[in-house]
């Protein structure tokens, strides 16, 4: 096995990921590679298993068959020995607590101040003390240009103060990896611009990512790699610039029509 | 006074002829309750005294109601302890009923069928069978078992061994009763509860890492209370009131301290109005509780949280005196 400190390994390696919910197959063997540091936008049409695809990869749902590597790591398995263990789940939260999500419904915690929203994984999963889990909090609400909200509550903030807040939640885990599901498409169009800023922001500082979205303006100028999926299988990829340009398949060509 | 352009025009409010009726019809109906509440008996003597020589004779009355009877025994030693008694049961009854509860609820939403079955079987059991049954079956059991003892069956292992006749006392006996029935209905209020809270933070909770149990009572949790608190309120007001069937098990709370006054004195009435007071005093003062708990759960759930019965009565007597100042304008104008 490979060690994880090697930096010219990706950060995500799929090979043939399978998933069904009962007898539909949802993911039909998707390849995918994501390397250190760079942006990859997933793209593709509704139901076609984007949301899915992320939700294995940080082990919110369990893939059926493939390779499904992250940083290296075997999603939920650990091999020893020539033989693959399952990880308890004590050890799948500890992985997942280094996978940042950020989610299309921004799903911050209702009953928590803004502060609060930043502060509590640090202090319950990562065992961060108050005051340092506050100060970064507070650093990462600068970040993402909310330092007046710590004490509002979300249902007191715009979309997209909520889905800015939600980014920072997610990095106060201090992620090597973050994943946004759609993050722009519950907003006002006026809005999306604020939450894409602090994105682009975040990938210019090196940080991996990989974003679902149907934004092509953000896939043609920050990602560096961009993966048409579509009815479970991946198909067609490469450099944005260019695939979003001269798309090869019909479907691509079809769904880039709607899309654009 | 609403201007139109240059011209101002009076607005006549409509005049709501049906309110005035109902009010009037309302407030007669009120007069005689209190009438007939603060009304005097005669007892069937007579009172006679002289002044000046003439012998003066008066028949002598009584409150109808007895209040004089009410007011001599309402702070009395034996109607206090029952209260007492009554209090110390609705609090640890409903303090069973909550937790077990919220623990049914949590089993009920388990991924094991086993442990999900019996959630529900208990809560079929407990629900489906009167109170008053469930109290004299408890009241009854320790002639069925005089000792229990926790182990594992067919193995020689012993967890706990419980002296049931001693158990068993007549308050303890209501405590069990009440608590474990109180559960049955608790853990579907937990319920709904639970499932109420959005999926999207779970989701969430979970991707930052959280085990289940925290997600349990970091997230959801608190956000359950909010749909928790009412109907537990309810519950707390139900139970206070249902501790008055421990008398089935032979416990002397509040009702049954009135009930041994009057079947000692007769003042059937008098005593019954005692114990309802005081019913009516310890709802008042959880209803109020009540309000400030959902006030505080309701935290980041509404953008504006609703006023305080205080808030609201002194925007009320404004609304009034603002309406009666613009009646009178209103009057002078025309
Ligand atoms: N928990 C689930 N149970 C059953 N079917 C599901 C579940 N989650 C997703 N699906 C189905 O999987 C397909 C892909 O869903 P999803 O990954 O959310 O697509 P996308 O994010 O690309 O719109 C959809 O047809 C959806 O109905
Ligand atoms: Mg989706």
């Amino acid at each position: 096995m490979t060690t994880p400190m090697d930096a010219t390994m990706p950060m995500v390696e799929a090979h043939g990921v399978h998933k069904s919910y009962g007898a539909v197959e949802v993911l039909r063997g998707v390849d995918l590679t994501v390397a250190r540091g760079e942006v990859t936008c997933l793209i593709g049409p509704s139901g076609s298993g984007k949301s899915t695809l992320l939700r294995c990869i940080n082990h919110l749902e369990k893939h059926d068959a493939g390779e499904l590597r992250v940083d290296g790591h075997l999603v939920g398995y650990e091999a020893r020995e020539g033989k693959l263990y399952e990880r308890n789940d004590k050890q799948i939260c500890a992985e997942r607590s280094r996978i940042g999500m950020v989610f299309q419904r921004f799903n911050l915690f209702q009953h928590l101040t803004v502060l609060d929203n930043v502060t509590i994984g640090q202090v319950k999963v990562r065992g961060v003390s108050n005051d340092a889990a506050a100060v970064r909090a507070r650093e990462l609400l600068a970040r993402v240009g909310l330092v007046d909200k710590e004490k509002n509550y979300p249902s007191q903030l715009s979309g997209g103060q909520q889905q800015r807040v939600a980014i920072a939640r997610a990095l106060a885990m201090e992620p090597k990896l973050m994943l946004f599901d759609e993050p722009t498409s519950a907003l006002d169009p006026e809005l999306v611009g604020e939450v894409l800023d602090v994105m682009k922001d975040l990938a210019k500082s090196g940080m991996t990512m990989i974003v679902v979205t149907h934004e092509m303006g953000f896939a043609r100028e920050v990602a560096n790699s961009l993966y048409f999926l579509d009815q479970g299988v991946i198909e067609e990829s490469g450099n944005p610039r260019e695939v979003l340009v001269n798309p090869r398949s019909a479907r691509l060509q079809s769904f880039l029509s709607k899309v654009l | 006074m609403m201007t139109n352009g240059d011209d101002a025009v009076e607005v006549v409010p409509v005049r709501h002829v049906g309110r005035y009726v109902a009010g009037f019809v309302v407030a007669v109906a009120l007069a005689m309750l209190v009438h007939t509440l603060f009304s005097k008996v005669p007892t069937g003597q007579v009172s006679c005294h002289a002044t000046a020589g003439a012998r003066h004779c008066h028949p002598i009355t009584n409150w109808r109601f007895g209040w004089n009877v009410v007011f001599h025994y309402f702070t009395s030693r034996e109607i206090l302890s029952g209260l007492l008694v009554t209090l110390e049961l609705t609090a640890i009854a409903m303090a069973i009923g909550i937790s077990l509860g919220l623990l049914i609820a949590i089993m009920r939403l388990s991924h094991n069928r086993l442990v999900s079955a019996t959630a529900w079987v208990y809560t079929w059991f407990f629900r489906g069978t009167p109170v008053y049954v469930q109290l004299l079956f408890w009241f009854n059991i320790a002639a069925l078992y005089q000792t229990v003892t926790f182990g594992l069956p067919f193995l020689n292992v012993t967890f706990a061994h419980i002296n049931l006749v001693a158990f068993f006392t007549p308050f303890n006996t209501a405590v069990v009763g009440l608590g474990l029935n109180e559960a049955a209905y608790m853990s579907e209020i937990a319920r709904s509860g639970l499932i109420s809270v959005d999926e999207g933070q779970i989701e969430a909770a979970t991707s930052l890492g959280m085990t289940r149990s925290q997600t349990l009572r970091l997230v959801i949790l608190p956000q359950a209370m909010r749909v928790i608190i009412p109907p537990t309120g309810n519950e707390i007001i139900s139970m206070l009131k249902t501790t008055s069937l421990a008398i089935a098990v032979s416990l002397v709370e509040l009702l049954g301290a009135a009930t041994n006054i009057y079947s000692a004195n007769y003042e059937i009435m008098p005593l019954l109005i005692v114990a309802s007071l005081w019913y009516l005093i310890v709802t008042t003062v959880l209803s109020t509780g009540q309000f400030y708990v959902e006030r505080h759960y309701a935290k980041g759930a509404l953008r504006t949280p609703p006023p305080t019965p205080i808030q609201r009565l002194r925007n009320d007597v404004r609304g009034i005196a603002a309406k009666f100042a613009s009646g009178r304008s209103t009057a002078r104008a025309s």
